[in-house]
């Protein structure tokens, strides 16, 4: 059976936001792994008052895995960290008009990439990070999948 | 500029067909089985279509039983070849890791009641031998099933010398030749065939019929129960519409087949050789004994799910064996069956020709998927760990 993509989730395929990397990040993060299909990278650029000035990701996956990775980007860039951290799959799939259920899986990775690279901002910086702690270096390598792989 | 090359999905009806369907729709509408005139009329007709259906596989008309599709004709051929050999009390069926799901799924099945499958491996060019075929074989050995082209990478199977081997052997052969049928010479008798499952609508015929040839003496059981039609075997008011375009297209597809194959297999080899320019990229299946029309390509740090969708917005139709396109945690059986990793398999593309296709169309996929490889790549964190290891290739 053929999936239905919601238009935004098209629109971000086709033309995703905020594609590629930062070359002084102040924080990077990677999940999934290549063996399952979509792997994402997100590098963040913290600014005063800990703002993310900048935030771009490179995502190996399918063209869910890509548009989440993309519209994950515009919401949390030019905002604070602490807001980033509150980000959900949930949230992600919303603003994305929908996902099909199969994929909402991409939405989970979305929200671990950001919380992965925000995990490394704060360890880089020696902070210890009480937002998700291990549960960060647990995303980073534990892909589960359940029933939900695209 | 729109392509079509999904051709190994499903084919466009040829006006062959359409004109042989839309009569038997509105004109040819007596059931086969009534006695009165316009039964008569039906039941000529689908006479004659069966009679066409055999003469291209050089098979008899009895020996041809219509079916609603391949699958439901490779369920029926799978389950009697096993029972038959239950009777004779052999439960050994030899099949190979690659065949359709319509095939293994029916094994299966067949395992859970209490049969015991050998799965040949197909070696990283997909092709089964012969010796580890004779090697598996065994006393209680009743059915060997083998394709006799793959659906993804196009690989043809030595069916005849399959075939050969199990006469010798005295064990019933059984072939999906669903991406065969239409495409590539078939002969049931030189190709020492005893069931062989076909698809109307991989050669241009609708969706909705298919056939199994049975040879004569194979003592089938009935399929479907609740009626005389198809020699009482398979109940159910024939779709005489289908079955009539199907006739016409297969009639068509082979009085044409040494030209279609020519043309397709030029299309073929120039997509192959322009595909093979893209760095860091390789062609599946076995090049020598290749179906004229399928082209499968792997390319490395690409996922195959977002290529096939870059691609449509391009308007290329193509497929893919990646684990997002097939709906399940894992990449194509196929390509995991040559030995493919997983990373890899997820980055395949099938493109699969058909006689309508044309050398613009293939010069148009060259332009496309290059670009479209490019750009995914450039957004690939798998490519930048590759380039790591080595020297960029765009550079």
């Amino acid at each position: 059976m053929a999936m239905e993509y919601s238009e935004k989730v098209m629109e971000h395929f086709a033309h995703p936001h905020n594609v590629g990397t930062i070359e002084d990040a102040d924080g990077i993060g990677e999940v999934g792994n290549a063996k399952c299909g979509d792997i994402m990278r997100m590098y963040l650029k913290i600014g005063e008052n800990e703002i993310i000035e900048d935030v771009k990701f490179q995502t190996f996956g399918c063209a869910s895995a890509i548009a989440t990775s993309s519209i994950a980007t515009d919401m949390i860039k030019g905002r604070p960290l602490s807001e980033a951290l509150t980000l959900t799959n949930k949230a992600v799939v919303e603003a994305l008009d929908g996902l099909p259920a199969v994929k909402v899986h991409c939405s989970v990775l979305a929200e671990q990439a950001v919380k992965a690279a925000v995990a490394d901002y704060y360890k880089r910086k020696g902070v210890p990070c009480d937002c998700c702690g291990e549960a960060c270096e647990l995303c980073a390598h534990d892909h589960d999948h359940g029933e939900e792989e695209g | 500029m729109f392509v079509y090359a999904d051709n190994a999905a499903t084919t466009a009806m040829s006006s062959a067909a359409a004109a042989a369907m839309l009569p038997a729709m509105q004109t040819l509408y007596g059931n086969p089985s009534s006695l009165h005139q316009k039964g008569r009329e039906a039941n000529m007709a689908l006479l004659g279509a069966r009679e066409t259906v055999a003469r291209c596989l050089n098979a008899g008309p009895q020996e041809i039983y219509f079916t609603g599709c391949g699958t439901e004709a490779d369920n029926w051929a799978i389950t009697e070849g096993a029972r038959l050999g239950a009777e004779a009390g052999k439960k050994h069926i030899i099949s190979d890791t690659i065949e359709h799901h319509a095939v293994l799924h029916t094994l299966k099945k067949l395992e859970k009641q209490g049969f015991e499958v050998t799965y040949l491996p197909v070696h990283e060019n997909g092709v089964v031998r012969l010796e580890e075929l004779e090697a598996a074989v065994r006393p209680d050995t009743c059915l060997v099933t083998i394709m006799f082209c793959n659906n993804e990478i196009g690989t043809l199977q030595p069916v005849r010398e399959i075939g050969a081997l199990c006469r010798q052997k005295g064990i019933l052969f059984h072939t999906d030749a669903v991406q065969a049928i239409g495409h590539v010479p078939v002969d049931v008798q030189k190709d020492n065939i005893d069931m062989l499952s076909l698809s109307g609508h991989k050669f241009h015929a609708p969706k909705g019929v298919g056939a199994l040839y049975c040879k004569k003496g194979i003592r089938l059981k009935n399929f479907i129960e609740g009626g005389a039609q198809e020699r009482g075997r398979r109940g159910g008011t024939e779709a005489i519409p289908a079955i009539l375009a199907m006739a016409a297209a297969l009639e068509e597809s082979c009085a044409h087949l040494d030209e279609n194959m020519a043309k397709v297999t030029a299309m073929r080899d120039r997509l192959i050789e322009g595909l093979s320019r893209i760095p860091n990229s390789r062609c599946n299946g076995d090049p020598d004994h290749k179906a004229p029309g399928i082209v499968s390509f792997c390319f490395e740090g690409v996922e195959g799910e977002s290529l096939l969708l870059r691609l449509d917005l391009a308007g290329i139709c193509a497929s893919s064996g990646s684990a997002c396109t097939s709906g399940s945690l894992d990449p194509s059986h196929v390509l995991l069956a040559l030995g493919l990793p997983h990373e890899i398999a997820h980055g395949s593309l099938r493109l699969s020709l058909c006689e309508y296709n044309t050398m613009e169309e293939v010069d148009y996929i060259l332009e496309q998927v290059p670009e479209v490889v490019r750009t995914l790549r450039q957004m690939s964190p798998v490519w930048l760990h590759m380039l790591e290891h080595m020297d960029d290739p765009y550079q």
